[in-house]
């Protein structure tokens, strides 16, 4: 551990998931043939004009109220102007000192962060840089795609009130769950429609606040921890040492774990922000900010409150379904059909978990659902099946969308628990094996092992091991 | 108020504008009498008045978030001075370089 404090701030960029562009009609769909979602607007073209899209700022207040922040009153877009290719019109339309949304909280696992802003922008295009190693340096020339220019995108900064990896962690993570809470995005760090930067600094303890360093390129909340432990490590040497932190931004590398100063040839940017005059002042009325207000759904922090309260889960057990995608809707379905919660948040963290990170889907893809989860639940409680079989009949169903039922029938898995037949069968066996049968009578009971083991060779695995061995204890004392 | 050569080179630079030695002179004066015309507004008492970022009073216009059709990729890439898989070919990006440390 160093001497020295940490001191964070991210800056987290949502897409939302609207069904059109920011200030255009173009389709916002994640994956379409490139530059198949263009118009004269989001393509910059001469004497277009755009126009706001009232659900990205009815999405934005929504993000704006559940982290806890004031809703402006009046608020402006702004131009920032650069010069890059990813942007047509070349500029950005943001929001600069009058943001939607402002002066928020949230609390996370180590402590709560101030939300300084939550303010509305527009994507840029995708370029893909062709040479070499598809790196930017060593490029002969880019494509720029613009399918992605002008999707709304709600950019979140936090103060610099993060005071470590862990804890930038677990901001990410619960600023992830809120937002897919909301359902105003998919969240989905590896396909860029979030996307963390952060800034980080060292200082003694209480003392001024250190030169930052900004890092950027990081695809997952676990490369966002290790990115900031690495540079936490880099500028606590370089202090050590009586060297200095030089401020500028790093990209993080998840190939060799490091950061890279990622050094402009350019003077510092100078973004010449002025008012959008192509848009008019954003006032929200009232009316609308309360209808917002009023039918905001349940937040996680409520939610995992609720599901101690009311079902009787592990923290643990309660992180996991709340932080993987539709794994809480699959337990409360099953749940509503009668299902012990227990009993199906044991199936759902346990082996549903397990099974839909092997097949690399989310739950909504597999073909289990919590109706199927709650059939396979019943087929265990009365008997059906064991816990072996219906792990395997869980597996089918997930992959084929079969129901449990049926699956147990087609593959003959139902346990055996017809007194008539394994009696049959114990009889037989015990008529096969007079001198096991013999010893048993003499008092070596350990032998019952042997006779329930041939039983469930002979059902192959379906006798049910309970009424097996009371058949053999009642027919070897005859 | 005053601006000087190298302001109106500093400017000239961010927006990719090239002059040479003549132009960066006339435009020093012409940048300067604007500036200074404007600045007769700070003369008045303005300390009521709201800054007027557009002349007519409108707020929220808004439209509903509903498809409208889009260019197809042929019409979009009409003015491209060259294109690659459905793309707009630009030429190489300077911007940054990545240096190993
Ligand atoms: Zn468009």
């Amino acid at each position: 551990m160093s001497r020295f404090e940490t001191v964070i701030g991210i800056e987290v960029h949502v897409e939302l998931s609207t069904n059109t562009k920011m200030f255009c009609g173009c389709s916002n769909r994640f994956g379409a043939p490139p530059n198949t979602n263009t118009c004269p607007v989001c393509l910059g073209l001469p004497g277009s004009l755009p126009v706001v899209n009232e659900q990205a700022v009815r999405d934005a207040m929504k993000i704006g109220i559940a982290l806890n922040c004031e809703v402006a009153r009046s608020c402006l877009f702004h131009r920032k102007n650069y010069f890059y290719p990813d942007m047509p019109k070349d500029f950005q339309i943001s929001q600069y000192d009058e943001p939607i949304c402002f002066g928020g909280y949230l609390d996370v696992e180590g402590g709560r962060v101030g939300i300084t802003r939550a303010h509305m922008e527009e994507d840029t295009g995708k370029s893909t840089h062709i040479g070499e190693g598809g790196r930017i340096h060593d490029a002969t020339h880019s494509l720029i795609d613009y399918n992605r220019a002008g999707v709304p995108l709600i950019e979140i900064v936090s103060e610099p009130d993060i005071t470590g990896p862990a804890h930038a962690r677990a901001y990410a993570t619960e600023l992830r769950n809120v937002l897919r809470s909301l359902s105003v995005s998919d969240v989905k760090m590896e396909e860029g429609s979030m996307r963390c930067d952060a800034n980080i600094s060292l200082r003694e303890p209480g003392g001024e606040f250190g030169t930052k360093v900004e890092i950027k390129n990081m695809n997952s909340l676990r490369s966002l921890q290790k990115a900031l432990e690495y540079e936490e490590a880099r500028q606590a040497e370089l202090l050590e040492s009586g060297k200095s932190v030089t401020q500028e931004t790093r990209h993080w590398n998840e190939a060799d774990g490091e950061t890279h100063s990622m050094r402009s040839k350019e003077e510092a940017f100078d973004y010449r922000y002025f008012p959008e005059p192509d848009l008019v002042p954003q006032a929200p009325p009232l009316s609308l900010i309360e209808e917002i207000r009023s039918s905001m759904p349940e937040l996680p922090a409520s939610r995992r409150a609720r599901l101690a309260e009311d079902w009787a889960l592990t923290d643990q057990q309660i992180f996991t379904l709340t932080s993987v995608d539709g794994l809480l809707d699959l337990v409360s379905d099953a749940v509503e059909r009668g299902t012990d919660p227990v009993t199906a948040t044991n199936w759902a963290t346990g082996d549903v978990l397990a099974k839909l990170k092997t097949d690399g889907v989310d739950a909504d893809q597999s073909g289990l659902n919590g109706h199927k989860l709650a059939d396979l639940c019943e087929l265990v409680a009365n008997g059906t099946l064991s816990t072996k079989l219906a792990k395997q009949v869980l597996i089918t169903v997930m992959e084929t969308g079969k129901g449990p039922g049926e699956v147990v029938e087609e593959e003959g898995l139902a346990q055996v628990s017809d007194e008539s037949e394994l009696a049959a069968i114990a009889e037989k066996i015990v008529n096969d094996n007079p001198g096991e049968a013999e010893r048993y009578r003499a008092g070596e009971e350990k032998l019952l092992g042997f006779f329930v083991g041939q039983a469930m060779k002979a059902t192959r695995g379906k006798g049910n091991p309970q009424a097996l061995n009371e058949l053999f204890r009642s027919k070897l004392s005859e | 108020m005053a601006i000087t050569p190298d302001d109106v080179r500093h400017v000239a630079k961010l927006a990719r504008l090239d002059f040479d030695e003549a132009e960066v002179a006339r435009f020093a004066k012409d940048l300067g009498d604007i500036l200074e015309h404007a600045s007769k507004i700070a003369e008045l008492d303005l300390a009521d008045v709201e800054p007027t970022a557009h002349p007519i009073k409108l707020e929220n216009v808004w439209r509903p978030d509903e498809l409208r059709p889009s260019l197809t990729p042929e019409q979009a890439l009409a003015n491209a001075p060259a294109a690659e898989e459905q793309k707009f070919r630009v030429p190489r990006i300077l911007e940054v370089e990545e240096v190993g440390e």
